[in-house]
């Protein structure tokens, strides 16, 4: 069973249909990408599933479950993850807090633990900074930890809040343009910690990314959208030649000179 | 550090650390102590030296010494030192009281406004419901409500501590819950309105049924009965003398439990989690942070400290009546934690401590000594009465302070970063797409 159905995901505001009847289906353990040109709904995509927003037409089944009318809190306890576009960290927190923030809902300990500073709390603590290390490890910034998250290069804020999703303990995570405004070498960096998500973490990953050297190499299938409408789906070779796909980018004259080429 | 250290920073380095920094701290402990002891009478030169004298507290908790001298220097200069001065000079005694309370009512505050960001303008509001709980219940103003009832004994007051604390929590719970989905300024005016209503019930609620005597206020109000203890440590004193010791040294024990609260609540789980949602409320809740709760949270625990101070207020003035929680009061709280320096402990504490200070003491005696400069015939002209500008001379304090030091007197160590920054990036020129990328929302 799919772990991600969302089925003609509607989303209007005021006049506009920024995504209009869009469908996708994602498969547990799979790498999938959505493109599309500026303005097409990719970013309004993830926040009616993570939320932020509440969708006006359409059903989303994560797991099992309908999650359509959820808070956004609720969402990310029962498994998806994200990151944002315009990098949102808690800037005057340390890269270390920010991870564990992250954690809020895999914690227990509340008023009368912190209060009493019981034995359950404080080793409850001190495992979640031990986590937080691990996790801060795993995308190379355990060197940084202590730094305020707005005083890292650009390239480490990403992989902070990479870090930061992996903390809620998710079976999917949606990356927002991780690579925007990365140098090539970064880039593959940041390629390279997308694949490790998967294959070593086992999550399921949902992207969506400008740079298409990122898209074609490490998507298992594509879904494009343009104008809030979805217009193609398939594997890399199928999207990379599709007419439509081609005019959504370059304009009708492209598509000609692709086909005469 | 700054490279370019002058020579008088150089000095105050000296003194922060190392064998220095014990001898000076010892030394600047002594002298003002022994100044206090030696001065009794009420005067400016006592007002000075009672202000130096605190001013010690805070080098202890800035000197670079083990925590264990510390503690055992302000334990000497608070349950020491201070009380002895009292019997001696009610008058600071009763400063200090009034210092105390504010101070933890500024801390409380702090807990919404400065961790969670939520500005509240009617926080007195659960001041008012721990005193009126204690005005009314242990007077007879209880039999009003309920013919018969008679009045809890006095020596229920320390359970009734515990009592304010939980309605302070569920009226923080009652009046947070309809308004914290609001942000900012709505939610700044919202509590604002509550908070006068709070007030205008205290005013208005002696018909049909008279709960709180309406204008009048309740008087009588019961206080706990005397430990026997405090007679025999203070012989020779009247009992009214060693009740405000007694009261002294319960509100630094409310006190005192607030810090502690308030610190270990911070640095834990659910501080963690007021930060991230003062920093970026969607990032926050898209991190799994049920946002309301958390925000319901804080109000309710601001809120409890003001609801067992409010009972220790109602015990110790034995009055009450509405107007001492009127919007004033609230926003004096508020500028308690500005001052100091929102989010941070030590800035609220200072922040009370100072206000209350100003607001009792210094501006007061300043008026007095002009006035009689004036009653002299000295160079102040006919038109100008210290005693009314003596609000305005707070007004223009509060100015300069903001003026000069924006993030407060003891800012948050990330907040004082986050200033510092904030000049560096004024020199340096920002890329402005990296500005308007981080102003978009996602
Ligand atoms: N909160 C909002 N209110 C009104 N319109 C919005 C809102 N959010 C997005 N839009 C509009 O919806 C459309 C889709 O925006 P969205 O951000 O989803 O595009 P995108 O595919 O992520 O583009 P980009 O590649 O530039 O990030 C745009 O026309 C945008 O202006
Ligand atoms: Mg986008």
């Amino acid at each position: 069973m799919a772990l991600l159905e969302a089925e003609n995901i509607t989303k209007v505001f005021g006049g506009l249909m920024a995504v209009n009847s869009v469908s996708l289906t994602v498969e547990k353990g799979s790498i999938v990408s959505v493109i599309g040109p500026n303005g097409a709904g990719k970013t309004t995509f993830f926040n009616v599933l993570t939320g932020i927003y509440k969708p006006d037409g359409g059903t989303i089944t994560f797991d099992g479950e309908s999650i359509v009318g959820l808070r956004p809190d609720q969402i990310t306890q029962r498994g998806i993850a994200r990151t944002f576009q315009n990098i949102r960290l808690f800037g005057n927190m340390t890269a270390l807090e920010n991870v564990m923030v992250g954690m809020h809902s895999r914690l227990r300990s509340g008023v009368w633990g912190a209060i009493f500073q019981t034995p359950a709390t404080r080793t409850e603590e001190k495992r979640a900074r031990q986590r937080a290390r691990e996790l801060l490890a795993f995308v190379g910034l355990e060197r940084r930890m202590d730094e305020l998250a707005k005083n890292l290069p650009y390239g480490d804020q990403r992989r902070l809040e990479i870090a930061r999703a992996l903390a809620t303990q998710p079976k999917l995570i949606l990356l927002d343009e991780p690579t925007a405004g990365m140098n090539p070498q970064e880039t593959a960096e940041a390629t390279e910690l997308i694949r490790r998500l998967r294959d070593e973490l086992g999550i399921t990953v949902i992207l969506i990314e400008h740079d298409m050297r990122v898209v074609m190499t490490i998507s298992e299938r594509i879904t494009v959208l343009d104008y809030g409408s979805k217009i193609a789906e398939g594997k890399p070779e199928e999207i990379r030649t599709n007419p439509r796909v081609i005019e959504a980018y370059l304009g009708r004259g492209a598509v000609v000179e692709a086909q005469m080429g | 550090m700054s490279k370019s250290a002058t020579l008088p920073q150089a000095i105050a380095t000296q003194f922060n650390r190392g064998p220095l920094a014990y001898a000076a701290l010892t030394l600047y402990v002594l002298v003002t102590s022994a100044l206090l002891l030696a001065n009794t009478r009420t005067s400016l030169l006592t007002d000075i030296i009672f202000v130096l004298f605190l001013f010690g507290l805070l080098l202890i908790y800035r000197a670079r010494v083990v925590g264990g001298y510390k503690l055992a220097l302000a334990a000497a200069l608070l349950l020491g030192v201070l009380p002895y001065f009292g019997t001696q000079n009610a008058f600071y005694v009763e400063l200090a009281i009034q210092a105390a309370i504010f101070v933890t009512l500024a801390l409380g505050l702090n807990v919404v406004v400065g961790f969670a960001g939520l500005l509240d303008l009617g926080y007195v509001a659960f001041f008012a419901v721990g005193a009126y709980l204690w005005g009314v219940l242990s007077t007879p103003q209880i039999a009003q409500i309920a013919p018969g009832a008679s009045p809890v004994s006095p020596s229920m007051f320390y359970l009734f501590l515990a009592v304010g604390l939980l309605v302070g929590t569920i009226f923080g719970i009652l009046l947070g819950f309809p308004v914290l989905r609001l942000r900012g300024d709505y939610l700044a005016i919202v509590t604002l309105g509550l908070g006068e209503v709070i007030r205008v019930l205290a005013v208005n609620l002696d018909r049909p049924v008279n709960i709180t005597n309406g204008s009048q206020g309740i008087k009588d109000i019961a206080r706990p009965p005397l430990p026997e203890v405090l007679r025999a440590i203070l012989p020779g004193l009247g009992d009214a003398q060693i009740y405000q010791i007694f009261i002294y040294l319960m509100a630094l024990l409310v006190l005192g439990v607030t810090v502690l609260v308030v610190y270990r609540l911070k640095n834990s789980r659910i501080g963690r989690a007021w930060e991230a949602i003062r920093e970026d409320d969607v990032a926050a809740v898209a991190m799994g942070i049920p946002i309301v709760r958390m925000k319901l949270l804080a109000f309710a625990v601001g809120a409890s400290f003001a609801g067992a101070m409010g009972v220790l207020f109602a015990a110790k003035q034995q009055f009450i009546n509405p107007p001492t929680f009127d919007l004033l009061r609230s926003i004096g709280i508020l500028a308690m934690v500005i001052l100091g320096g929102m989010g941070s402990i030590p800035g609220a504490m200072l922040g009370g401590a100072l206000v209350t200070l100003l607001d009792l003491q210094l501006l007061p005696r300043i008026a007095m000594e002009l006035s009689a400069l004036k009653r002299q015939g000295i160079g102040i002209p006919d038109w100008f009465d210290p005693a009314q500008y003596q609000r305005a001379l707070f007004g223009l304090l509060l100015i300069l302070m903001m003026i000069f030091r924006p993030a407060g007197v003891l800012p948050d160590e990330r907040r004082r970063e986050e200033l510092r920054e904030g000049e560096a990036e004024t020199s340096a020129e920002v890329e402005p797409a990296a500005q308007s990328r981080a102003a978009s929302t996602s």
